[in-house]
């Protein structure tokens, strides 16, 4: 899967979870989309799992930094 | 209504749009009650508290929330904090589970002091139920799921020092406690725990990072128990199963295979799904669903099959049996308005896709849901929870509603200074007519058990009624009284027997809910209008009396104005009224 096609499918999900429209680029984190609390990091974590069919483990949530580091989990999980 | 958040649904897709299907659902114009709930929860709740908020918007009711800080479920509940008391919940729901019992599997426990906690562990949960009674709402606690695992395998669940045990006993206290506490509920947690599968629930990365009680696309399953318990508390639930016949409540098409070709009983597998399914329906018409057929079917096929000698239903069990070829839309609106209800009552069973959509679209306030292969059909209906009870009987429910409606009619009369002012300003309408086989069961159900407003007290079959229906020898009166504040249903009951040009009055009877309405009057003047197109010249009346019906023996002289013929030793008197010159007695009620 191309980062290109995990971005775009990433924006999708972003977009559901908010309910507004949502551009992703690497550096995006949750300072930069408002309602990207603590209770929806957890709803957007599943949402992601659901959309890739994969599961982060337990240390990589807490330590992703920004939407790349997010993408780049999912390149090398996801089939 | 979105159909999304119909059952069995997409858990993954809930969580994931939640925020839009709850932006459409409160644009989507339809009228809602509104109602406070405080969750006080023993783990993270936001999920189960958004599910629950989007399944009740669906059902027709928008909440408003109050959530207790982490797992501060006790504390908020016996010591209370200002914005909880300021809140003021019409309903507060105990979100707690196994996380929540301080107790562990120890081997090394003796049995006195597995008792201590035990007891300690329950008094607490009551001592917060206790405290909680100062809001005077109802409460609806989560009972326990099992655990994560069992240290001690099976024996974890018998023994008094496993967890296992330590949650089934629990269970049973609490629901000791919901059965001696009105308006004290359980949500079956340990239930939806099974349902989902154990092993998946207990996702226990989702306990460690975020301190959710279960795996977090179980959640969603929490919020529809839940809401099912308050819309049926709201009175939200459906109230009728519009069945259809071929395929659905027994195999093959009678019309074609012929009563003897149709599969329902003992003999094959096949046979014995559509048993299980007729029995299941048969249960749900105790619970007090009302059951209609609505089947594309010659009556006479669809009577047949309901008789077929190996079901478990009989064409009695159904209050409507709509068997023709009208769209099934159409019939089902009839159905509806026929009885009272209204479309938002309806559950839709039919296995046919076809039919499904088509009543989807003409009816859209009804739940159809999808039917599958004919051993899936119970779980299919049952699952969605449509007609969810919260207290021992439906029947008691619409009780309690008669009882409501009599008390706004004594609170109107007491208002009222003049006794015909109070009777006019019911606005009571009457539908008086010949025996209808829709109502044969009710009039045959009312004449069995009506003992004080009962002239002759006589008891007849259903079909000894149905056959008095179809007899040129009788006249026979159904009447069915309502008013602003709600509908009686059938309520008195006259059957005549013709002897020349004399009609005699076999049976007279009324229901006491609708004493001194002038009900009694009504009838009256229906029945001289009906014996006098059937040439009858002369009515005349019996009382017989018996133990309990004293309140009639005046009826024919003093308050129907008929004149003396005979009196008895045993009491039993005669009178009669002559048709020439008849004027009505009724003013109050408007008949047909």
């Amino acid at each position: 899967m191309s980062e290109k096609e995990i971005y775009s499918r990433l924006e999708e999900v972003f977009s559901d979870v908010f309910d507004e429209d949502i551009n992703l680029t690497a550096a995006t984190t949750a300072d930069d989309i408002e309602d990207w609390d603590s209770i929806e990091h957890i709803n957007l974590i599943g949402a992601v799992e659901d959309e890739f069919g994969i599961r982060f483990k337990m240390g990589e949530v807490s330590g992703m930094k920004n939407v790349g580091e997010m993408v780049k989990i999912i390149a090398s999980r996801a089939k | 209504m979105l159909k999304e958040l119909e059952y069995p649904f997409d858990a993954s897709l809930i969580l994931k749009k939640r925020r839009a299907f709850k932006r459409t659902l409160l644009a989507d114009g339809s009228s809602r009650i509104r109602r406070k709930i405080a969750v006080l929860g023993g783990s993270t709740t936001d999920d189960v508290v958004s599910a629950a908020e989007l399944f009740l918007l669906n059902f027709g009711i928008e909440a408003e929330f109050y959530q207790s800080e982490y797992a501060m479920f006790w504390e908020d509940g016996v010591f209370g904090n200002e914005e909880l008391e300021a809140f003021k919940p019409d309903l507060i729901y105990i979100c707690t589970s196994t996380v929540n019992l301080q107790f562990r599997s120890d081997p090394a426990l003796t049995k006195e002091q597995a008792e201590e906690i035990f007891a300690a562990q329950y008094s607490r949960f009551e001592t917060l139920w206790q405290k909680l009674e100062r809001f005077h709402c109802p409460i609806i606690q989560n009972n326990f799921e099992q655990p994560p695992y069992a240290l001690m395998g099976s024996m974890d669940s018998w023994d008094y020092r496993g967890l296992g045990y330590f949650v089934n006993r629990m269970n049973l206290k609490l629901a000791e406690y919901a059965q001696s506490h009105e308006g004290f509920y359980l949500l079956d947690l340990a239930r939806t725990a099974a349902e989902y599968g154990l092993n998946e629930w207990h996702d226990r990365s989702y306990w460690f990072m975020y301190k959710y009680m279960c795996a977090r696309l179980a959640v969603p399953n929490i919020g529809y128990k839940l809401a099912l318990i308050v819309k049926s508390i709201y009175g939200k639930n459906r109230k009728m199963l519009a069945l259809d016949l071929d395929n659905t409540l027994w195999g093959g098409v009678v019309g074609d295979d012929g009563v003897e070709g149709i599969a329902i009983g003992q003999e094959t597998g096949t046979a014995q799904a559509y048993y299980e399914l007729q029995q299941y329906v048969g249960d749900l018409k105790k619970l007090g669903v009302v059951l209609t057929v609505c089947s594309k079917n010659e009556e006479e096929n669809a009577i047949a099959g309901l008789e077929h000698p190996e079901g478990a239903l009989k064409p009695a069990d159904f209050a409507v049996i709509k068997a023709n070829w009208e769209p099934k839309d159409r019939n089902l609106l009839e159905t509806v308005q026929g009885i009272g209800l209204l479309p938002s009552a309806i559950v839709f069973a039919d296995d046919n896709p076809a039919e499904r959509e088509k009543v989807r679209r003409g009816v859209p306030e009804a739940a159809v849901p999808e039917l599958d292969e004919v051993y899936r059909y119970i779980g299919e209906i049952s699952g969605a929870g449509y007609f969810e009870p919260v207290s021992i009987s439906a029947d008691d429910l619409k009780r309690s509603e008669m009882y409501r409606q009599n008390a706004q009619r004594a609170q109107l009369q007491a208002q009222t200074e003049d006794y015909g002012e109070y009777l006019a300003s019911l606005q009571m309408h009457a539908e008086i007519a010949p025996f209808k086989p829709m109502y044969i069961q009710r009039i045959t159900q009312l004449t069995n058990k009506s003992n004080q407003f009962n002239l002759t007290t006589r008891r007849y079959t259903q079909s000894e009624m149905e056959q008095l229906a179809q007899s040129p020898e009788c006249v026979t009166l159904y009447g069915k009284l309502a008013d602003k504040f709600g509908d009686n249903g059938v309520v008195s009951v006259i059957v005549g027997e013709k002897q020349g040009s004399d009609l005699n009055i076999a049976l007279w009877l009324m229901s006491c809910r609708v004493l001194k309405r002038d009900m009694e009057l009504a009838m009256l003047d229906e029945l001289v209008k009906n014996a006098a197109n059937a040439g009858i010249s002369r009515l005349i009346g019996r009382y017989i009396p018996s133990a309990k019906n004293k309140m009639v023996k005046d009826l024919y002289p003093e308050t129907l104005g008929f004149s003396p013929v005979s009196a008895d030793e045993n009491g039993v008197t005669v009178w009669e009224l002559k048709l020439d010159n008849y004027v009505n007695k009724n003013k109050y009620i408007e008949v047909n």
